[in-house]
């Protein structure tokens, strides 16, 4: 990879996100673990919706794939975070491809009711097996099932420095994904499916493709949030959990990289924000939507980058 | 109690789980029909009636029949006057392109619910029902109202066939339903017939919620499992399919109640669930709907 502006700028956004693991309060440096991690759920939404525009209201399900293979391995068989992680991504990816299989048969409406169908079988699913999730009240994970190797995810900064290790490869990955031949050939599909066919392509095994990168990057985030937080419930693979990634993604900027880290960020600061000054947080989540669907559909960067940052990838 | 009449029992249950959904999934269906919008914020339509219902019966003082037949007539209003407005302001600007809606309906859903929220409360409330009597069949008793509510029903699902088939207002809505740019040619405000759909759509969520509250309580969340069995309705029945969407409501309901009455009702949502989502994947139509021109 060329040492370019763009290269450059993600990288100037690691060594930001690393020196602020030595400078923040503590109040702030948990917030930020928690946003790195659900940036890659983010990203990993913006893979599959940005990217090659398939909008899933269903993510929630690979979310909840991971965070579940991850939570249940650590609190009925004993695994760590090394096995939890690799389950997660590996479930993640499993379950976004099944899901792939029937649901890309489908496009656009019809798209998005059979994953948020399927999303909402999956969350039911984890209630009526409620003996071994714990339905609502969820599970805890125990200390020993967050040890990564002799690192303790439980502790502060360890569980920065995963996180942000993890954040890194994600979006590095990503980066690079977009810049690739695949990238292009991703956004080609959402372009112009039936330009992109005649090109020789196939828009089932791109989308395919697509959609299990999307539940990787989805089952890894449902992992790490496990594991770092010690805590699985039913309610991280309810349908707001598939609705947060796409808001994230819509207020950043679609298809593009750094946009679904920015919109997690500010989403999770606004949020927090409006808790402090009125209960109704929720309202602030709705407003948001709407707003940027009727004003902005293009999210911050995607704004800037018709505004003249053209390089912005 | 012996199979027969427990059998039953639970098709009794199911009669007026299917009323009720009909209700609510006709409105869906209709809005859907006309104007091509997927409306996500229709489950709390539904929680709005019914929460609007019990601030009625709060207000109106006298015997209880007579706050009930104030907000079912007051609250279908004020719910459709919600909906016009978020048309107007939000969808209208959209230029109702299906994706964007569908992402605005979800703000709407969310506002919605904040709303109830902070001026309802979190608790589930009781409105009293205005008609108390029982009918005693030879193996148990059941509830009068609950008969009324599926009559009710049914009264007000014939009076939008009607209203569709045999009136102008009807026809402006089936003509804007084929063809919207030659409806508009021949002189049809298009973007008030959207404005009274979507109204009307509303309007009958509310109406089903004002008929069920006295059976199930209000509470700002009622609006999920709703939205979620209109959907699986609609779907079956054919996006846009009004008759489609009453049989599918009556196949769902009857055999939601027997399933939630033999089995887990969790059980039941999950095999209608995945039933659904591999009948849009396999036959996109919908089992009544017409293969799309």
């Amino acid at each position: 990879m060329k040492l370019d502006r763009a290269l450059l700028l993600h990288l100037g956004l690691l060594a930001a996100l690393l020196a602020f693991h030595f400078a923040a309060p503590a109040y702030h440096h948990t917030n930020i673990a928690r946003i790195m991690v659900l940036a890659i759920y983010a990203m990993g939404y913006n893979i599959a919706f940005g990217y090659t525009g398939l909008l899933s209201l269903g993510h929630a399900l690979f979310f909840g794939a991971g965070l579940y293979a991850a939570g249940l391995l650590a609190y009925h068989a004993e695994g760590t975070a090394g096995t939890g992680l690799i389950a997660g991504l590996a479930a993640g990816g499993l379950v976004a491809f099944a899901l792939g299989l029937f649901a890309l048969r489908t496009a656009g409406v019809a798209f998005m009711i059979v994953t948020l169908m399927f999303a909402q079988a999956g969350y039911l699913t984890v209630l009526y097996f409620g003996s071994y999730t714990r339905g609502d009240e969820g599970i805890v994970i125990p200390r020993a099932g967050r040890m990564l190797g002799s690192l303790d995810l439980s502790d502060d900064n360890t569980r920065y420095l995963v996180a942000f290790a993890l954040f890194a490869a994600a979006l590095l990955v990503n980066l690079w994904l977009a810049r690739s031949p695949r990238g292009r050939i991703m956004v080609a599909m959402r372009e112009n499916e039936e330009r992109s066919r005649m090109l020789g392509y196939n828009p089932f095994t791109v989308k395919l493709a697509a959609l299990t990168i999307s539940g990787l990057y989805s089952g890894l985030s449902g992992a790490a949030y496990a594991l770092m937080f010690g805590y699985a419930g039913a309610s991280l693979a309810s349908v707001q959990y598939s609705i947060l990634p796409l808001l994230y993604v819509l207020l950043g900027g679609a298809g593009t990289v750094i946009g679904p880290f920015l919109g997690a960020l500010l989403m999770f600061y606004l949020i927090d924000y409006a808790s402090s000054v009125t209960d109704a947080h929720q309202f602030v989540t709705g407003a948001a939507l709407v707003l940027l669907i009727l004003f902005a559909p293009k999210g911050i960067l995607g704004t800037l980058r018709e505004r003249g940052l053209r390089w912005l990838p | 109690m012996d199979f027969g009449p427990f059998l039953l029992l639970a098709l009794m249950e199911g009669l007026v789980t299917a009323a009720v959904l009909a209700l609510t999934a006709s409105g869906l269906s209709l809005v859907f029909g006309i104007m091509r919008v997927v409306n996500v914020a229709h489950g709390a339509f539904f929680m709005l009636g019914a929460v609007l219902a019990w601030f009625v019966s709060q207000w109106v003082p006298g015997p209880p029949a007579l706050s009930f037949a104030v907000a079912l007539v007051l609250c279908p209003l004020i719910v459709g006057a919600i909906a016009a407005a978020a048309d107007t302001a939000v969808l209208k600007r959209l230029n109702y392109e299906p994706e964007a809606t569908i992402v605005a309906t979800i703000g709407l859903l969310y506002i919605l619910e904040q709303a109830a929220l902070s001026f309802f409360g979190p608790d589930a409330r009781p409105v009293p029902a205005p008609l108390n009597f029982r009918i005693q069949l030879p193996w148990f008793g059941y509830s009068g109202y609950k008969l009324a509510v599926v009559a009710a029903a049914a009264l007000v699902l014939l009076a939008v066939w009607l209203i569709l088939r045999h009136t102008r207002a009807g026809l402006i809505m089936r003509a804007t339903q084929i063809d919207r740019d030659t409806a508009r040619a021949f002189g049809i405000n298009v973007d008030r017939v959207y404005a009274g759909v979507f109204a009307m759509g509303a309007g009958l969520a509310a109406i089903a919620a004002v008929l069920i509250v006295p059976i199930q309580q209000a509470h700002y969340l009622m609006g999920g499992d709703p939205l979620l069995l209109s959907f699986i309705v609609v779907i079956i029945g054919g996006l846009g399919s009004l008759r489609g969407t009453l049989v599918a409501a009556l196949v769902i309901g009857l055999s939601d109640g027997v399933i939630s009455t033999f089995f887990a009702p969790t059980l039941a949502k999950i095999v209608a669930t995945l039933a659904v989502a591999l009948i849009l994947v396999l036959r996109p139509q919908g089992l009544f709907g017409k293969r799309a021109a």
